[in-house]
């Protein structure tokens, strides 16, 4: 990586908010470097003005995502080299489909709004105690769901979401539709939809089943392609579409 | 409402998959020989089985077809609202009426006129 590190990384990130320009910034190539390393060197070295959000390093909170190269991407696990044009350049860009706050800091809480409209949260089935119906609280003991069982492995399909946007940004569908529940909420309502413990179907899929839940997707799979963590929301969607229909139809979904 | 159109998107679609290749095949092998106009007529004319199966062709393409428009005009356009729909369920009948006409017009023998 001698060569490498010898040369210059000549890179274009994106200043401002929804109106702005690129600001060339000239960086010394690094053998393993990363892009947060290199967003993080422009922020320390060159410019403390630059904005940007990080804060594991190691692909486990998903705030560092941004759009790198025309690719929406966690920054801390992209290399350089993988992102890299020929001629050395990169081109650093907040996540698309977010209100951009400042540089390449975007404003998450619509996303998350999503989740919750999806109802993406767990609902846990009332105790019943002694025969009698109880309070709706979460049962007394862990509901086993051993992970070998059909059950456990389609919830697990989707579980590991860490919410960095990645596929919001990639989606061609929340791009045109500014109400469309898009991939991740989707993908967390299908994994709690066959999560046996929860009790909240009914209204989860009745959340899901609007003009803007998982009708609207065009299934162009963005999301399943860029997906960090190798996940496939396209699927979960067919998978709320197959469950609405079931529901629709009188069979338990 | 959303969960019926899109059921009824994709089964009237399963059926005009069959629907369509059938009629295109029969197209084709119609006129492979140069059969003429009255000719065909001469075949399809109270051919029940012709009539029944463009009776449900008529029918699947009714459904089929203002529902995706629908859903192009919704994701496209400004245009959401209830007199979209009513456009719509008119184009239905539209659909429903011409396409009737055509298939009536075909099994019906010549000395019927049809409006």
């Amino acid at each position: 990586m001698a060569e490498a590190s010898e040369s210059t990384l000549s890179v274009d990130v994106w200043r401002g908010a929804a109106e702005g320009r690129f600001q060339t910034f000239q960086v010394p190539r690094r053998a393993h470097q990363t892009i947060l390393d290199v967003v993080t060197e422009i922020q320390r070295d060159q410019d403390a003005t630059l904005s940007y959000r990080f804060a594991c390093r190691v692909g486990m909170c998903g705030s560092c995502a941004m759009v790198v190269n025309g690719r929406p991407r966690w920054t801390c696990r992209t290399r350089v080299s993988e992102a890299v044009t020929g001629d050395g350049k990169l081109q650093l860009e907040p996540l698309r489909n977010f209100t951009v706050v400042k540089d390449l800091t975007v404003d998450m809480a619509a996303f998350f709004d999503k989740w919750r409209d999806a109802k993406g949260h767990f609902e846990p089935a009332p105790i019943e105690k002694d025969g009698e119906p109880g309070s709706p609280m979460p049962q007394a003991d862990f509901q086993v769901v051993p992970p070998a069982t059909p059950e456990r492995q389609a919830a697990d399909a989707g579980i590991e979401c860490i919410g960095c946007g990645v596929c919001h940004s990639a989606c061609d569908v929340v791009a045109w539709n500014k109400d469309y529940l898009g991939p991740a909420p989707l993908n967390r309502a299908w994994t709690l939809v066959n999560d046996v413990r929860d009790a909240g179907n009914d209204a989860r899929i009745d959340a899901v089943s609007g003009s803007a839940g998982c009708h609207a997707c065009h299934s162009h799979m963005n999301c399943t392609e860029f997906c960090p963590r190798g996940i496939a929301p396209t699927y979960s969607i067919a998978g709320l579409k197959r469950a609405m229909i079931s529901r629709a139809l009188g069979r338990k979904s | 409402m959303t969960a019926i159109l899109f059921i009824a998107q994709r089964a009237s679609a399963a059926v005009l998959a069959f629907a369509v290749t059938v009629h295109l095949a029969t197209i084709l092998y119609a006129i492979r020989g140069g059969l003429t106009a009255g000719e065909v007529l001469a075949r399809t004319r109270e051919n029940h089985w012709f009539f029944a199966f463009y009776v449900l062709f008529v029918l699947m393409v009714s459904v089929h077809a203002p529902i995706g428009l629908r859903n192009v005009i919704r994701e496209w356009t400004p245009w959401q609202g209830r007199s979209l729909d009513v456009v719509l369920a008119l184009f239905a009948l539209l659909l429903l009426a011409t396409g009737f006409r055509a298939a009536a017009a075909m099994y019906l023998p010549p000395d019927v006129v049809v409006g």
